[in-house]
């Protein structure tokens, strides 16, 4: 069974844009402010597409979380090579509210509707990675990270996370034709389900146990957020 | 005496506009100004592009005049070049107003460049108009296979305006042609691999223009050709223009574009696809001159603040947006109903000349807004002046389609 990665793509305000905060203080303003995939999520598909060309990894399926112009970033994500593409639609607005534990948690959750191996909380990471050597034979990742010291270099186990740094590689243009081809190609939709609601609120229901004083010791459980 | 006067009166009213009217319920649309998903895209990748490849070359290019065949070969390869090629023939088969949105991203970066690269559309309309199957699979396809050039050879050193005084001739010997005859300012010429050349093949001088040429494909490595020295123009100096001497250049039967005598038709017919786009660039030419003196008017501070906010500067700003925005939408008018099979004749010269002279305007007061240092070729805005002449010149002069446009006008009043 040959190797898989699944890469999150964002639609993000781009980053040229000068950021204006909204008259009502409530959000910036996104209204006609033109918005672009993220850079790093980018370079993490040209990462995965990369390896996908190596024949090191067999399909490259790009996920995003998000309102239904999300689709925009699946598009140029299939446009650069991704191979199937996964939109967790979320209502237009709630991007706002949509909390990293929330999005971490879709991921395990496609993961394992992907059947990849393992669950997410499990898996070894290298973060901030400045270049990634795959070797698919013994399933082993050595991962370059660039840390505030210099550079580190890992070795893990796959599966595993990876997160891009700047310079891991430079993004290709997604071609006219490739362009074209990404609008005809069927994506999957999957809504996102009750347990996202109740994960959004994560960063509220850990600070608040944590800082409610209680007289008596308390077992601590990592997992009271689930 | 009222009475036929009154009437006259209100049917000029009601249909003040010369432009031919929509023929058919069918050809009626709802008017939307938005771009598809897909055509943002393409102005995303067009505009990234014109960013990271173009942007930083073009004063490299203007200053040594070194063709551009790094970055078209990098366009090529991203699909951004013959892009109206179509799918039959290994193209994209994109409309007119696909061109427009693309050829406005990469004339905001260099419109030499971009000139280059769009000559190659100039050369191919007249085959994906009048080409046989043959013709086309052989002219276009090579086109898609491997990042060639080709050039429209219409122009003459004594005839440009004046296209039915062209006077290259071509005779059938047997069962070929030969050329004879002289091309002048023909873009691409020292890199084209193959020619579109108009040529008489009437001799009668009192045959009618419309019968008495012939659009001939010729190989550019045909025996008898000598493409000149490269012109060195005001502007648009990354683009490659020079003479071209054809001596008895023979030409196969099977060259001949469409039928023997119908060559000043096709030739004209190609210019309702190409002056939008032309138009297409000389906006995007404007709207760098407004992105440029924009900035740098926000920068440069006079008596207390940013040149920006005194109204003599912000006010040529005003002018540049408006000129502009309607250029730009005269562009996309005249691309939109050439796309669906609409005559955009009228919209097409409308959208030229102005776009022309307003790329023209914005350029100058760019340079003014620029001051001293607009006259100086460390900063971008001479450059945009000097090539901004050609747009009032080339694809039809702007007195050629006022010419056009009254002759419209004329039809419908006289």
């Amino acid at each position: 069974m040959s190797l898989r990665v699944l890469v999150g793509v964002k639609r993000v305000i781009d980053y040229n844009v000068k950021i204006a905060v909204r008259g009502d203080k409530s959000w910036v303003e996104t209204a006609n402010v033109k918005h672009s995939v993220n850079p790093f999520d980018e370079i993490a598909i040209e990462a995965a597409v990369q390896a996908k060309e190596a024949k090191l990894v067999g399909e490259v399926i790009a996920v995003s979380c998000g309102p239904p112009k999300a689709q925009e970033s699946l598009r140029t994500a299939l446009a650069m090579g991704a191979d199937r593409a996964i939109h967790v639609e979320i209502p237009d607005g709630s991007e706002k509210t949509l909390e990293p534990l929330a999005v971490a948690k879709l991921f395990k959750k496609i993961a394992q509707d992907e059947k990849m191996l393992a669950g997410l909380l499990n898996w070894p990471q290298g973060t901030f990675a400045s270049k990634i050597d795959l070797n698919a034979g013994d399933k082993s990742l050595v991962v370059t990270r660039e840390i505030d010291g210099g550079l580190e270099t890992i070795k893990t186990a796959l599966p595993a996370v990876v997160t891009a740094d700047l310079r891991l590689n430079t993004p290709r243009f997604a071609t006219l034709p490739n362009i074209m081809k990404a609008k005809k190609e069927a994506h999957q939709e999957v809504h996102a389900r009750r347990p996202s609601a109740s994960t959004c609120r994560r960063a509220s229901r850990f600070s608040r146990s944590r800082s409610r004083p209680s007289a008596r010791v308390v077992a601590v459980s990592p997992t009271s957020t689930s | 005496m009222f009475r036929p006067v009154a009437t006259t009166a209100a049917r000029r009213l009601a249909t003040a506009s010369a432009a031919p009217t929509v023929a058919t319920a069918a050809a009626r649309r709802n008017v939307s100004f938005a771009l598809t998903d897909e055509q943002r895209e393409f102005q995303d990748l067009a505009r990234k592009f014109t960013a990271e490849e173009i942007i930083p070359k073009a004063a490299h290019h203007d200053k040594t005049g070194e063709y551009p065949k790094e970055i078209i070969k990098k366009a090529w390869e991203l699909g951004l070049v013959n892009t109206h090629v179509p799918q039959a023939y290994g193209g994209l088969g994109l409309g007119v107003l696909d061109g427009a949105i693309i050829t406005e991203e990469l004339a905001f970066g260099c419109t030499g460049i971009q000139t280059a690269i769009e000559a190659n559309g100039l050369a191919e309309a007249p085959v994906i108009l009048a080409g046989n199957d043959f013709q086309k699979k052989k002219y276009l396809g090579r086109m898609t296979e491997e990042p060639l050039m080709a050039a429209y050879g219409v122009t003459e050193p004594g005839a440009g305006s004046d296209v039915a005084g062209i006077k290259t001739k071509a005779e059938k010997q047997g069962d070929k042609w030969v050329i004879n005859g002289q091309k002048m300012w023909i873009t691409n010429a020292g890199h084209a691999n193959w020619f579109f050349v108009l040529a008489r093949t009437n001799p009668d001088p009192k045959a009618p223009a419309g019968k008495a040429f012939t659009g001939f494909i010729v190989e550019a490595d045909t025996p008898g050709i000598t493409v000149g020295r490269k012109e060195i123009n005001m502007g648009q100096r990354a683009s490659d223009t020079r003479g071209i001497t054809f001596e008895d250049v023979v030409v196969p039967e099977e060259n001949v574009l469409g039928e023997v005598g119908a060559g000043f038709k096709i030739a004209m017919g190609a210019f309702d696809i190409t002056r939008p786009l032309v138009a297409a660039a000389a906006v995007g030419l404007a709207n760098r001159c407004l992105h440029e003196a924009a900035t740098y008017a926000a920068q440069r501070k006079t008596m207390g603040k940013p040149i920006l906010a005194h109204q003599a500067v912000s006010f040529m700003l005003a002018d540049m947006a408006m000129g502009i925005e309607a250029s730009r939408l005269l562009v996309w008018r005249s691309a939109a109903d050439r796309d669906q099979g609409l005559r955009n004749t009228y919209y097409a010269s409308a959208a030229k000349c102005m776009a022309a002279d307003v790329a023209n305007k914005c350029a100058a007061d760019a340079v003014q807004i620029f001051g001293g240092n607009g006259f100086n070729t460390e900063y971008p805005v001479e450059k945009l002046m000097r090539d901004a002449k050609i747009f009032q010149i080339y694809e039809g002069t702007s007195q050629i389609q006022r010419v056009i446009l009254s002759k419209f006008i004329a039809d419908k009043y006289m």
